[in-house]
């Protein structure tokens, strides 16, 4: 049997090409849609990944250091080092903040990493040009997202650290490009007061008679002047050890909070950007939606443009389902058209989002189901119209 | 022979004896309201003639054309296509759309051809329809086409058709099934007279050929001299007289 359909849209091939691309526009914002949410998890993965450890000691209680605030003294470290099974342990850092370079502000995630080598937690893994942080102050790494190139000044609060190394996919969940610099540069920048604060924090300190004592009050500025806290610990297990055997005891005596890569990720993908993914999702439910409307309406519209010939085909003989069949099959093919101009579109324009669009084949493939599932459902209606019409509307009277 | 062979594929009336309407009458709407649109009509076109059906707007030409083309069904009377009994007092036969695929030939006033299939296929649709491989449907369109002399135009789209051209395509689709019966709705209102006459005679030839009985619904006065019988509606009735059926 011939296909009407195909004939259909070869000879009506300008009408179908120009709505098939006003409907692949649609098709490709929603396989955006969904590529930003895979680039999210990615990014979030990659966080993890990009940290090199096997579990993360944080604040008790909090969910830190990503999806919460967490504070613990930098010492702790020490005492985690010498726990079983534990064979690296690092402070690590962690400050989304706006960053200066070249007159104009970048949101970046500052990380304060400890002097050591590359390996070592907390660590970018690789780099694409330049060298590691080899100073204890002053230098930084950055992310090729950040804008900045080697030989680049950035200022960070009240200091200016030299850009000697770049690396790239080092972001954090929520896209902003990190820039790794010494960890205790990254406390002073996390915690450091301005100068009029600080003035007033020591005269309101002087004034309280509770430190009235000799010495109390120049013992206490020190302390006031110091940081001696980090957001969490990284910490590399040695091989052969189960992360959450080691987790437990830290967790027990050193009465800390410990998640393992798995718990990490749960909290970044579960918690941290699922209102996001939720956003996401009911975008793409509506335009799930609107394209269903869109299909839906032009397949009508085409159908009523031939109640005549439709009454012809009854007329001679044509069964329902050959009508039917035409129908779904012109709306499948808009719907073919459509996802082309959509993958393509989707694919072209994605690198030139702001953030990261990962674009999976998997996704593309339940896409193109769920646009040959929306193509058939909304050509119910112009199937129903068809079906109505009387074969004795082709005799004239 | 061959013509038989054709009809017994198509699912046609074998021992074709054309159309029969007795009594036939059609009523539509029911109690106070009720109209009566058909008020017993009788009607007989013997395989190869061509009959003329005329009368005036209202007389029930349209209603007495869906009933002879099974797609409305009469209140009462009997109709009979070849041998068969297509409908006797509310019994009809269950597949109607079957029926009219098989042995009725349709042709408009208007051509109706599908716009996006090109000559060959417009009239290649209905075996195709009936299953009928497409090479093979395709090939006996074609031969119909040269039968019609517009084989020359098998290829072209119908928009690309002149007005003549196009009814003839149409009496080719009306043909290809071998059907018994051809109804044909007002076929040259659209033409000058060159033309008309020209479809009319292409419907003789192809009554003649195919004993198809053709029955033409008319009001126009330049075929209307062509019918050697014709058959005119008031009011629900029908009355038989003799045509001049000049040659054309």
């Amino acid at each position: 049997m011939i296909s009407l359909a195909g004939r259909d849209i070869l000879h009506a091939w300008h009408k179908f090409l120009f709505t098939g691309i006003g409907l692949g526009l649609l098709i490709g914002v929603t396989l955006t849609m969904a590529g930003v949410y895979r680039g999210m998890v990615d990014d979030a993965k990659v966080l993890l990944d990009n940290s090199s450890a096997d579990l993360w000691v944080v604040q008790q209680g909090t969910l830190g250091p990503y999806a919460e605030a967490s504070s613990i003294y930098d010492n702790i470290y020490r005492s985690i080092l010498g726990m079983d099974g534990v064979a690296q342990a690092a402070n690590v850092t962690y400050l989304t903040m706006q960053v200066q370079h070249g007159g104009r502000d970048t949101r970046a995630m500052v990380v304060g990493v400890v002097p050591g080598a590359a390996g070592t937690p907390g660590w970018p893994r690789y780099l694409l040009a330049g060298r590691h942080i080899t100073r204890s102050h002053y230098e930084a790494v950055a992310d090729l997202a950040s804008g900045l190139r080697l030989g680049d000044t950035v200022r960070i609060r009240r200091n200016d650290y030299h850009v000697v190394g770049l690396t790239r996919r080092m972001v954090s969940s929520s896209g902003d490009p990190m820039i790794f610099i010494p960890l205790k540069d990254a406390q002073e920048a996390q915690f450091l007061k301005d100068n009029d604060a600080i003035l007033g924090q020591r005269r309101r300190t002087a004034q309280n008679p509770a430190f009235a004592a000799p010495g109390v009050v120049n013992a206490v500025i020190a302390s006031q002047s110091q940081n001696p806290y980090v957001n969490a610990v990284l910490v590399q297990i040695r091989p052969g050890y189960d992360p959450k055997q080691v987790a437990e005891p830290i967790r027990r005596w050193q009465r800390l909070q410990v998640y393992t890569r798995a718990q990490m990720e749960g909290i970044l993908v579960g918690k941290l950007i699922a209102t996001s993914a939720r956003q996401i999702a009911m975008f793409l439910v509506i335009l799930a939606i609107v394209s269903a409307a869109i299909v839906a309406f032009i397949i009508y519209t085409l159908t009523l443009g031939k109640i005549r010939e439709i009454a012809v085909l009854k007329l001679i003989g044509t069964r329902n389902r050959t009508i039917a069949g035409m129908i779904v099959q012109q709306a499948i093919g808009l719907g073919l058209i459509g996802f082309a101009v959509g993958k393509v579109a989707a694919t072209v324009w994605a690198p030139f989002f702001p953030k990261y669009v990962l674009l999976e084949p998997g996704d593309a493939l339940r896409g193109l189901v769920a646009v040959v599932v929306i193509c058939i459902l909304a050509s119910g209606l112009a199937i129903h119209a068809a079906l109505k019409v009387d074969p004795a509307e082709a005799i004239s009277g | 022979m061959a013509n038989s062979n054709n009809r017994a594929l198509s699912g046609g009336v074998e021992g074709h004896h054309g159309i029969v309407i007795e009594n036939v009458r059609k009523r539509y709407g029911g109690g106070e309201t009720a109209v009566d649109a058909l008020k017993g009509v009788d009607m007989q076109v013997a395989p190869g003639e061509v009959v003329g059906l005329i009368g005036p707007s209202g007389s029930g030409k349209s209603t007495l054309l869906k009933c002879l083309g099974a797609v409305i069904e009469p209140s009462g009377g009997r109709m009979t296509l070849g041998q068969r009994v297509i409908y006797q007092d509310g019994w009809k036969i269950p597949d109607l759309r079957a029926l009219r695929r098989d042995n009725i030939g349709f042709v408009f006033q208007a051509p109706y051809l599908i716009p996006f299939l090109d000559v060959t296929d417009n009239v290649a649709l209905l075996p195709m329809l009936a299953g009928v491989a497409n090479p093979v449907a395709r090939q006996r369109a074609r031969e119909l086409l040269a039968a019609l002399d517009i084989a020359h135009r098998a290829n072209a789209m119908p928009s690309q058709l002149s007005g003549g051209e196009q009814q003839r395509v149409a009496i080719a689709r009306a043909l290809i099934n071998r059907p018994p019966v051809i109804l044909a709705d007002e076929p040259t209102a659209p033409l000058d007279s060159q033309r008309a006459l020209g479809v009319i005679r292409i419907l003789n030839e192809m009554a003649a050929q195919f004993e198809t009985a053709v029955i033409v619904v008319t009001h126009d006065e330049k075929i209307i001299p062509t019918f050697k019988r014709i058959y005119h509606i008031r009011d629900g009735r029908t009355h038989e007289e003799a045509g001049e059926g000049r040659a054309v």
